[in-house]
């Protein structure tokens, strides 16, 4: 884990930049994590003061959502949908293949520091199921040879 | 120079739409050819992406799927005069798929350059917002609600009685929202509206603070759309610079702000107050109503809250007037529902029809049946809380009661296909764990509740007590319908039951006795 010390400034900066921003507590957590790749759980107390804010208050508000992370990702993280549309086309099994090839379950991240697993519930993507995100980006129709095929072109950048 | 059309849609990009542009590209420039490649919204016909038009004295030619290996052997063939090509469909309008849709709300998705200000101006864009700046906000409420518009976001409320409370509650500050949320399984029809066509949305918002006297709108966007985000606030900015949004709108004196929010990956924050408190910056928890947020909304102020579809619906009624848009449809659902099929189907898509047409046709005329090619099993409509249709239920028509009097719901239009191999003990499993990952927590039929439903059913599967865990899971969801403060412990019963009822020997029970 890296020191907060050296993250502060960049959090200290985001915080400044949403002072007249009403309801800035999630644009806030989010440029965090955009910067950062993770909410430093160090940086609540200064969210907190920030915004008048308890401890208790910002975290709870951290937890509540699935996409707010406290630990840094891997450095692609790697989300597979497992709602109704992609079950239908296979996408559990797809789960399993991607879960075996990487080594580890949902919420983990590959001991190379490569990968991070989460699910997903839906990307829109269902006209072309099953789907899974890497990063930023979406791919549709995916087979176990296709997820291969995708983990070899990440893995070499 | 050649004007060519390739999607920025998510799904054409999932496809490969991008590596389709750069060969073209790259390919073109090789051989000192300059062409201009539009980025469109996608057409909706999703077997066909990445789709590739190209503009044609005789109109446009449309080619697909095209992989970027094609490219090469399609401009051999003459793709820049339109020329013949094993991929070669035509003019795509021409398919049976598309010209047989209504597309009011989607006229231009997929037609136009969705951050381009003139080219929706040249495309009937913001003659709602010239016909609304000469109306009174009664007025233009007041053709909103002769059109019959139910909210598309689940619930089906008349937009034009939310509206009215909205105008008629006096306050220094109102707010628009629009809820982006689309979390469902199978939809992705409000992502289409704002990747292909955002303008529209930004107009009906616009409409809709004019209407009410709000001058700030928010639209709520999930996290797990970028290139909507980015289409939006490419939309958002040359709105701002032709001066169709901010202070003195066209110079009428009327001002209307707009901003992109997003969401954290919460289910429950689609829900209209949990939103509501998630713009606000806390935990989706969600709120007790009374008070509405009509009345008592963002910050505390009078609050429309609205589906993108909604929203988005509201310049053709603005335009062509309430009753052009009420002509549409049938019974008490009127105009159009843009419908998205999606899951084990062979011609996936978003097709817009008037309300009426029947569920068969949905699923073979324009489906064409399974993608594996095995019988059509299950239907799930409406979303995870939407229930499973069967076989049996297939010629109901597409309409807000007929479905209700089958204890079902049309929601926000999407449709998720399964075929035989589907586990129907296993989606109504699936069901009760979306509802404990997705709880937000507040009441315990739906945190507690569901958690013991998915223990009932795997004790059932397990052939545990049978007889009475089948009554205790009827009555968990019972309690879970009577006892759950909004839709998500409320409403889960619908798949659960409707698996049940229908597939009962999929939980290892008689048929016609669960
Ligand atoms: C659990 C839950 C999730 C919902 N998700 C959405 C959503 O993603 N998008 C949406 O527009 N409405 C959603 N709704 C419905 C909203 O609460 C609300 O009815 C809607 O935004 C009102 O807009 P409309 O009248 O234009 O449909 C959801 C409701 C519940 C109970
Ligand atoms: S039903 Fe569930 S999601 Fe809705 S308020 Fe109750 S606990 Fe929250």
């Amino acid at each position: 884990m890296q020191d907060y010390q050296n993250q502060r400034s960049t959090v200290l900066q985001i915080l400044d930049e949403h002072q007249s921003m009403p309801g800035s507590l999630l644009p806030i957590l989010h440029a965090i994590q955009d910067t950062l790749g993770y909410i430093p759980p160090a940086a609540v107390a200064d969210i907190a003061s920030a915004l008048h804010l308890s401890k208790a208050e910002v975290h709870g508000v951290i937890t509540f959502y699935h996409y707010f992370r406290e630990t840094p990702p891997g450095k692609h993280t790697i989300r597979i949908c497992r709602a109704e549309s992609c079950q239908s086309m296979n996408s559990k099994g797809l789960e399993k293949h991607a879960k075996a090839k990487l080594n580890i379950d949902y919420h983990e991240t590959t001991a190379d520091g490569q990968f991070s697993l989460e699910p997903v519930y839906c990307m829109g993507n269902c006209a072309c199921s099953p789907s899974i995100a890497i990063d930023d980006e979406v791919y549709g129709r995916v087979t176990p040879e296709k997820f291969d095929q995708l983990l070899a072109c990440k893995g070499a950048e | 120079m050649t004007r060519l059309f390739i999607s920025r849609d998510s799904t054409a990009l999932s496809l490969g739409a991008e590596q389709v542009v750069k060969a073209i590209q790259q390919q073109t420039a090789a051989q000192g050819q300059s062409v201009d490649i539009v980025r469109n919204g996608s057409r909706g016909l999703f077997w066909l992406e990445p789709l590739v038009e190209v503009e044609t004295a005789a109109g446009r030619v449309a080619y697909g799927p095209v992989n970027s290996a094609d490219v090469a052997s399609l401009l051999e063939a003459g793709l820049l005069e339109g020329k013949s090509h094993p991929l070669y469909l035509g003019n795509i309008e021409e398919l049976p798929y598309f010209k047989n849709q209504n597309r009011l709300t989607f006229a231009r998705v997929g037609l136009t350059d969705p951050v381009s200000i003139d080219d929706y101006l040249a495309h009937d864009g913001y003659r709602g917002l010239q016909n609304a700046l000469k109306l009174q906000g009664a007025e233009i409420v007041k053709q909103v609600t002769d059109s019959g518009l139910r909210g598309r976001g689940g619930a089906a409320f008349p937009t034009g009685i939310k509206w009215n409370t909205v105008l008629n509650a006096p306050a220094d500050q109102k707010y628009i929202v629009c809820n982006a949320d689309e979390g469902d399984s199978g939809t992705f029809s409000d992502r289409m509206i704002m990747e292909g066509d955002p303008l529209v949305l930004i107009e009906g918002m616009t409409i809709a603070g004019l209407a009410v006297g709000a001058t700030q709108g928010y639209i709520y966007l999930r996290i797990e759309y970028p290139h909507a985000k980015q289409a939006l606030n490419q939309a958002i900015a040359a709105a701002y610079a032709r001066g169709y949004l901010g202070e003195n709108i066209l110079g009428s004196g009327k001002t209307f702000h707009l901003e992109v929010r997003s969401g954290a990956g919460a289910y429950i924050c689609g829900e209209e107050t949990s939103l509501l408190e998630s713009l606000e910056g806390k935990r989706g928890l969600v709120r007790f109503k009374p008070p509405l947020p009509a009345i008592v909304g963002l910050f505390g102020k009078p609050t429309i809250v609205n589906n993108v579809i909604s929203l988005a619906s509201v310049p053709v009624i603005l335009d062509k007037g309430g009753e052009f848009y009420r002509d549409y449809g049938m019974g008490r659902s009127r105009g159009t529902l843009p419908l998205q099929l999606a899951g084990n189907i062979k011609y996936p898509g978003l097709f817009e029809v008037a309300f009426g047409i029947t569920l068969r046709e949905i699923l073979y005329d324009y489906g064409g049946g399974s993608a594996s090619g095995r019988p059509i099993r299950a239907v799930q409509v409406g979303g995870p809380l939407g229930a499973y249709v069967h076989e049996g239920q297939f010629d109901t028509p597409l309409d807000y009661e007929a479905f209700a009097a089958i204890q079902a719901v049309l929601g926000h239009g999407g449709i998720v296909v399964h075929d035989d191999t589907v586990n129907m003990a296993e989606m109504a499993r699936y069901a009760m764990e979306f509802c404990v990952e997705e709880s937000c927590g507040k009441c315990t039929p739906c945190r507690i509740g569901s958690t013991r439903g998915v223990e009932v059913i795997d004790r059932i599967v397990a052939g545990t007590d049978k007889d009475q865990n089948t009554v205790l899971l009827r009555d968990l969801c019972n309690t879970m319908t009577f006892g759950s403060l909004c839709a998500m412990g409320g409403m889960t019963p619908f798949p659960v039951l409707s698996a049940l009822n229908h597939f009962p020997e999929d939980f290892g029970l008689p048929k016609g006795k669960a």
